[in-house]
């Protein structure tokens, strides 16, 4: 179970808002969250990588307790180990798709196979800035995905992809995120991209 | 014919000068470039005086911080044997402070532009702020470590005021390229300072333009 209630501050042109976000997730649920721009979704998947500091509350993944300010703890984000897509992707300018696989694990047979399940396998040699944004996207969900995660944060990870691309890779994502027994967050606008994917209620973080 | 070895001298000064200020600046840039403290911005003033401070009072001060005399060049003196005035040594510690903020603000400056989710990413991958420094950051801004060591050595080769007030002219010693221009030209010898000139323009117009046509070819990352 994860069980999340925090209170996180925004910075925004008009005026002040407040994140507040307290639900508990069981473990291997895939959740969508949805809400308009600018309501905290990205910093709501931030707060739990431990990438942004809430001002309140805790979290507590597993039986563990990854952020309790009142006793102290915060764990960085190097221990809390989750699986990251950034919504700019965040990629490495400097590395080719390979690289950036290796640089996440050194698991050379489930690099080839995530390779295989993004359809990036002909282009490992390849830096960011010669991939299409649909291919881009998808190399930052492998790389997320390289280090194994228990947990897994999307932050709109399928904007880029056509929607032939984006049916089948969510198809394989169903598949392998029951295999590893992941518990995934995805945010995303349209409940639709998602269906199929994603069981129990989603989150309205309005 | 002329005596190169001002020239040699000068090289040498430069050279040392840029590979100390890069071991140092790297972290300090890495530190300036994130977040921002009053204590930050009173340091970021502080490196970048030498700017916009005459070469002469930075050499001044100096001359009366490491004066074998007194206070710290005293004790430097007696404890280290090190002597800062009138010394190659001295001249590389003044080489350092006055080019401070051709190696630190380039740097600061390109970390700040790259886009904050690369550190995060690599965070999550379980990397440490050092490695994310090593291989994700640094790698990342190659044109701008260029840059700044090009400027750092070709801001080195001009020093003359620092240069004057804390190591004087002497040879072999502290008599570098642009003293001796000026040295040659009190002495009527036009031809050796011609020769100087001569070179120091050229070192510096192929440094310059050599960057240039780097950054033209290479900086084609939408990051830069």
């Amino acid at each position: 179970m994860i069980s999340i209630g925090i209170e996180k501050s925004l910075k925004a042109y008009a005026g002040q808002r407040t994140l507040k976000v307290d639900r508990h997730f069981p473990m291997g649920s895939i959740t969508q969250i949805y809400g308009p721009s600018g309501c905290g979704k990205t910093t709501f998947l931030k707060c739990i990588a431990g990438l942004v500091t809430p001002e309140r509350g805790s979290i507590m993944v597993n039986e563990q307790l990854w952020f309790e300010p009142l006793s102290g703890i915060n764990l960085p984000p190097q221990k809390r180990r989750v699986g990251f897509v950034f919504q700019d992707y965040a990629l490495f300018p400097n590395m080719t798709v390979l690289q950036h696989l290796e640089y996440a694990t050194n698991d050379a047979a489930w690099i080839n196979r995530l390779l295989l399940i993004g359809k990036l396998e002909t282009l490992t040699t390849h830096k960011p800035e010669y991939l299409s944004g649909g291919q881009q996207q998808r190399l930052a969900i492998l790389r997320a995905l390289a280090i194994k995660p228990k947990l897994l944060l999307m932050d709109e990870p399928f904007s880029a992809l056509d929607p032939e691309m984006k049916t089948a890779l969510i198809q394989e994502l169903k598949a392998l995120f029951d295999e590893l027994e992941m518990t995934v967050l995805i945010v995303s606008h349209s409940g639709e991209e998602l269906a199929g994917l994603v069981d129990g209620e989603s989150l309205n973080l309005d | 014919m002329t005596d190169l070895s001002p020239i040699w001298l000068t090289l040498k000064l430069a050279g040392i000068t840029t590979l100390l200020l890069l071991v140092a600046g790297l972290p300090v840039a890495w530190w300036l470039s994130k977040g921002r403290s009053v204590f930050k911005t009173i340091i970021e003033a502080i490196i970048t005086m030498p700017l916009v401070l005459p070469p002469s009072v930075l050499g001044f001060y100096l001359l009366l911080a490491f004066s074998p005399q007194r206070g710290v060049g005293k004790w430097l003196n007696e404890v280290f044997g090190l002597r800062f005035v009138f010394s190659f040594q001295g001249l590389v510690l003044a080489s350092f402070i006055y080019s401070i903020p051709f190696m630190i603000g380039p740097i600061k400056s390109a970390l700040q532009q790259l886009p904050a989710s690369l550190a995060q990413a690599s965070y999550t991958l379980g990397k440490s702020k050092r490695e994310t420094f090593l291989k994700v950051l640094l790698p990342n801004i190659k044109p701008s470590l260029l840059t700044a060591m090009v400027l750092t050595f070709a801001h080195t080769l001009g020093e003359f005021g620092v240069v004057l007030m804390i190591g004087g002219n002497i040879p072999n010693v502290t008599r570098v390229a642009s003293i001796a221009v000026y040295d040659s030209v009190e002495r009527m010898d036009y031809t050796s300072a011609n020769t100087y000139s001569l070179i120091l323009f050229s070192i510096t117009f192929i440094m310059v333009i050599t960057v240039f046509l780097y950054n033209k070819y290479q900086a084609k990352s939408p990051l830069e």
